[in-house]
């Protein structure tokens, strides 16, 4: 019987850093030794493939026979040679290796568009994209539509910006084709800086190329001769492909001069962010690709109107224009048929934090949090409570477990006091405190504030010092008006989009944890025993089995004793690092 | 023009014009201080928030231009209250030593903390602390007073082309430094002196040496060259202790390092007061009339024995316009030569 | 290192548009941005060295000091923050005696350095050991990895003796 063999191999970041390289060539090597070669080889094929969203199970390894698909997780290099021995040779799927039925619940409410071909496509290989309908788009709209009349389908799509604010993505391209300028750039935003997200990564490292054909119907509707995608540079493999996948698109006539043989010059460089979230802001990263410091300016005027070098502008992010070949090529009613009456289509979101399956998810505007949550999250790691699940990374909000009803959608978020954001979801469980989730947030949003307004640069300051000094033990009567009052002014008069959020991470732990700030103020206690001023670690003597496990992970020598005899815990030597609690198997350590 | 209507009053003002320029212009006060109407508009301060019937958020007054009917209201309870806060997270993370800063009197964070009557702040915390002294030898550098109002920065680049200065870092900890936080290394402009709105930077030739209400200012023009600048002397007991010069002039307020920093020789005892002439090989004191005919006794001399063209007049930038012209009249239709020439040709 | 800059400017147009390419390159060349190098980049493209100094010290991705020869990068993201990174970055401050309020040790061996995030959220916590992401990290796992690079450095001294 002739065999029909391909096997997947997910080499996303998530799957290199758990060994998909070394899996990936055990694979090579396996199928070379003899009589494999002879057996298999010439009718199997190997495919790296980008994030196919379950990064905690990987290495992900599909194995297709004749059109029969096994999924294999965990898998490391030296399992490799069983698998294929077993299966590609033998036929028969090493059944304890495969993934079980929480893989499936994990894909069962998604609906995919944006990562529909991630994780099938071969990210490295434009021809793997093009099989699979890349590109089709592209031919689509330059042979058959006018600009206009692309405009008007995204239009009608109800797309909106996926970069947190979610302006309506045919509304700005349309401002674009009506700007006047002599030259006009589209700049896909691709510098994804919430931490706790990692959406446009997955998307940039798995599937390239619908980013570029995004871009390049784009350029079509709004006239640009020239693109610009600015990427972070913590994001290397992603930088990598994308540098591929221009190549590529030049060689087949996508991108360069008479693209398809029409009237459409389109060209695309690619600015390497370095290291500064402020960047994301539409101005800031203007400034940032002219060479100067990343410093937002007010708007108006806005860049559509005054943008890169002074001329019109428009910058999508990558999720938004990912999106856009996918919906040229089913319609906009297909498109406008998902999600809600304002929120339409899908969303990506990257689920992590205190849940079980945590990935890169995609799921129809409008779903309900439990969902997500507990269908598609598995419910919390170690049977613990869902306390709060924290959306829009530092310009967001939580939204306590009482709630997880609420819908995700741009309304309902805003609503409860947080935003959709870029699509960061960080679950949080009964053990996580919530003045320290705020200071977490302030930290990065004070330690990112680019200096240039004084309510941010002073006011984000200020208020990390109230928290920090809260967390301490030493907060005073006042000091949640005083930090609600802040908040509601550092938003106010903010210049960027950076300094009137930031402040939304204290204001939506006030509004839905206000005990916890009041007991951190009045009795000294942090409830979810996590600020460590507030603790106090002590060995109990009966548990105790002298092990010395603690002695030998205590970084300051506060903990002595002899061998199977109690130990004695020195408080004044205790930095209160916990080492010692998650050391202890006996449970003999006390943290109140 | 465009018509536009700032607190319920309309007004007329030319398109392409900003609300603060508009308002300014019709007397209405906005609190600013990042601002100058010489410099590209910033919007850092936040300070001239206002809020536009229509529009969801206050906007900055100093980069928003004017549309037609647009109705602004530059003051009311929340933009008071705006500003009230940016004072004081500014005055918390100040030195707010006035009593015996240089620049009290003159400085607009103090006029903004009085107006807001900050006696007492709400926020307190870290304060921005720096040692390092900058030995250059005009202009003092005191980075704790420095709000980060980016005028020394914009105006260094903008108006003088130098650029010796930028802003370094971010947020709390951003700072105006030279390169590599290195002592200052310039034309010494002292542009940037002119505009700071704190006790940041000041003139070195300047400090102690008397408050702006002890000083006297006396419209001049700078003697240095032929460019005319309109100087101020600062007077204080008839010593002259700083110099500045007025936004309105022809010079719009800018000088070079000679006309803003090189008034000391003014009162050096080196200066001469009054003509000396050589006698037996040694100067001597002389009247102005002796000295005239000294001179004119001479040239008659010279001129008479080896004729107009033995003598050369050579003039100075220093001169005015007039008397350089009055200069070369003299050499050529009074001594008769055409042999006339002036340090500035080149 | 007149040569190693020339090869950079090769292969940008010499305008103030490439400053941030350029340092980024310069940064990789020589591990660090060197002040000679930028007063030779400054002089070349005639932008005031003011400004290269004010973006050298705006983005995060910049340094101005020597960097160790192993570079340990610690992710702070949110995932990895709620799992125990600020206790790792401690770990590693301890492990390989870096001084408070120093990112490098003294005999620029090591340098330990935070990223806000590397968008590896669901291995959180993650720790990268010289460009390798290294995924759900511990505090054991760590010491293992120190020493597997401080060891390879014994090696290679016992080798060449």
């Amino acid at each position: 019987m002739k065999k029909d063999i391909s096997i997947k191999v997910c080499m996303g970041t998530g799957g290199i850093a758990a060994g998909g390289v070394e899996v990936m060539s055990s694979f090579e090597k396996a199928l070379a030794g003899a009589g494999i070669k002879a057996a298999v080889q010439k009718n199997c094929s190997m495919h790296k493939v980008g994030c196919r969203g379950f990064c905690a199970r990987d290495v992900l390894v599909d194995v297709t026979i004749n059109g029969t698909k096994a999924t294999y997780q965990y898998i490391k290099a030296d399992m490799v040679e069983r698998i294929v021995a077993d299966h590609i040779v033998g036929g028969a799927p090493v059944d304890e290796w495969l993934v079980k039925d929480d893989y499936h619940t994990f894909h069962d409410k998604q609906v995919k568009v944006v990562l529909s071909d991630c994780g099938e496509v071969d990210p490295e290989d434009i021809d793997s994209y093009i099989s699979r309908g890349g590109y089709e788009a592209t031919k689509k709209v330059l042979t058959t539509m006018t600009p206009q009349e692309t405009i008007d389908v995204i239009k009608a799509s109800g797309l909106r910006g996926r970069g947190g604010a979610g302006f309506p993505t045919g509304v700005k391209w349309d401002m674009a084709i009506k700007a006047p300028g002599p030259v006009k750039y589209l700049i896909c935003n691709a510098d994804e800086g919430d931490p706790g997200a990692f959406m446009d990564r997955s998307v940039v490292e798995g599937n390239p190329h619908a980013v570029l054909e995004g871009m390049i119907i784009g350029a079509y509707a709004i006239g640009a001769p020239y693109g610009y995608v600015y990427i972070r540079a913590e994001y290397p493999l992603a930088v990598e492909r994308l540098h591929l996948a221009i190549k590529q698109a030049k060689e087949r006539g996508f991108l360069g001069k008479k693209i398809l043989g029409k009237d459409l010059d389109f060209d695309i460089k690619v600015k390497l962010g370095a290291g500064a979230f402020v960047c994301g802001e539409e101005t800031a990263l203007i400034a940032s690709i002219e060479g100067k410091r990343g410093q937002p300016r007010a708007k108006p005027p806005f860049p559509v109107q005054k943008g890169l070098w002074g001329y019109p502008t428009i910058i999508n992010n990558v999720e938004t224009l990912a999106n856009v070949p996918y919906i040229m090529r089913k319609g906009a009613a297909w498109y406008a048929g998902m999600g809600t009456e304002k929120s339409k289509g899908t969303k990506v979101f990257a689920l992590t934090g205190k849940i079980l399956n945590s990935g890169l998810i995609e799921v129809p505007m409008g779903i309900p949090l439990k969902e997500v949550i507990y269908d598609i999250g598995g419910g919390i790691e170690g049977g613990r409570k869902l306390k709060a699940v924290q959306t829009g990374g530092p310009s967001g909000g939580c939204i306590p477990s009482s709630m997880a009803d609420t819908t995700l959608d741009y309304e309902s978020l805003g609503k409860v006091g947080s935003i959709m954001g870029s699509g960061g979801m960080v679950v949080l469980d009964e053990t996580d405190c919530m003045v320290n989730i705020a200071k977490y947030f302030l930290e990065f949003t004070k330690s990112e504030s680019c200096g240039k307004c004084i309510p941010c640069r002073v006011g984000t300051k200020r208020l990390l010092e109230i928290l920090t000094r809260i967390t301490e033990g030493k907060g005073r009567e006042g000091d949640i008006d005083l930090l609600e009052t802040l908040s509601s002014d550092v938003k106010t008069s903010s210049l960027c989009g950076l300094g009137q959020s930031a402040p939304n991470p204290v204001l939506s732990t006030i509004r839905y944890y206000r005990d916890e700030y009041e007991a951190h103020i009045r009795d000294k206690r942090c409830p979810a025993g996590v600020c460590k001023d507030l603790l106090t670690y002590s060995i109990i003597a009966e548990a105790c089995k002298g092990c010395t496990a603690c002695t030998r992970v205590c970084p300051t020598g506060a903990i002595t004793g002899e061998k199977k005899k109690p130990h004695v815990l020195n408080q004044d030597l205790c930095i209160k690092c916990g080492a010692c609690f998650e050391t202890c198997k006996f449970k003999a350590i006390r943290k109140v | 023009m465009i018509k536009i209507i700032i607190n319920g009053k309309q007004i007329k003002v030319q398109p392409d014009t900003t609300i603060l320029d508009a308002a300014r212009r019709n007397d209405i006060y906005i609190p600013t201080i990042c601002d100058d109407p010489r410099l590209e508009p910033y919007g850092g301060c936040r300070l001239c928030l206002v809020q536009i019937k229509g529009m969801p958020r206050l906007v900055s007054a100093c980069t928003t231009p004017v549309t037609e009917g647009m109705e602004v209201e530059t003051t009311n309870d929340q933009i008071e209250r705006q500003r009230r806060t940016i004072v004081e997270l500014l005055l918390s993370d100040h030195p707010n030593d006035c009593m015996v800063c240089e620049k009290a009197g003159d400085c607009t964070l103090q006029e903004l903390a009085y107006f807001y009557d900050l006696r007492a702040n709400r926020f307190y915390g870290e304060r921005r602390q720096y040692t390092k002294k900058d030995l250059n030898p005009f202009i003092q550098r005191d980075m704790e007073k420095c709000i980060l109002c980016g005028k020394c920065v914009r105006v260094c680049e903008e108006v003088q082309g130098v650029g010796a200065i930028d802003i370094s870092s971010r947020g709390f900890t951003a700072k105006v430094t030279p390169p590599f936080e290195k002592d200052l290394d310039c034309e010494f402009c002292g542009q940037c002196v002119s505009l700071c709105p704190t006790g940041a930077l000041m003139g070195k030739e300047a400090l102690g040496r008397g408050r702006q209400k002890d000083v006297r200012k006396v419209e001049t023009i700078c003697p240095y060259c032929g460019c005319g600048c309109n100087l101020t002397l600062h007077v204080n007991r008839d010593e002259v202790v700083s110099v500045s010069s007025r936004p309105d002039t022809v010079n719009e307020g800018w000088l070079c390092v000679k006309g803003r920093f090189g008034y000391n020789f003014i009162k050096s005892p080196d200066r001469l007061k009054t003509p000396l002439i050589k006698k037996d090989g040694v100067f001597v004191e002389a009247s102005w009339d002796e000295a005239f005919q000294y001179v004119a006794d001479r040239l008659i001399a010279i001129k008479e024995k080896n004729g107009p063209d033995a003598i050369a007049g050579l003039s100075s930038a220093r001169c005015t316009n007039e008397e350089n012209y009055l200069f070369q009249k003299f050499i050529r239709a009074g001594i008769g030569t055409n042999n006339v020439d002036h340090c500035a040709r080149y | 290192m007149e040569e190693k800059l020339e090869g950079i400017m090769s292969r940008y147009q010499e305008n103030e548009g490439n400053l941030i390419s350029i340092l980024q390159d310069v940064e990789s060349e020589f591990g660090y941005l060197r002040e000679d190098a930028i007063y030779w980049i400054s002089e070349r493209l005639d932008v005031p060295p003011a400004k290269f100094y004010g973006v050298a010290t705006f983005y995060a991705q910049f340094h101005l000091k020597p960097r160790g020869k192993d570079v340990i990068t610690a992710c702070c993201g949110t995932a990895c923050h709620v799992k125990g990174s600020e206790r790792l970055i401690n770990s590693l401050l301890n492990e390989l005696s870096i001084p408070k309020g120093e990112d490098t040790s003294e005999d620029l061996r090591f340098t330990v350095e935070k990223v806000n995030c590397v968008g590896a959220c669901s291995i959180a916590p993650v720790i990268i050991f010289n460009k390798t992401v290294h995924g759900k990290m511990t505090p054991d796992k760590l010491k293992k990895e120190i020493k597997t690079l401080k060891g390879g450095e014994q090696q290679q001294v016992e080798n060449s003796e």
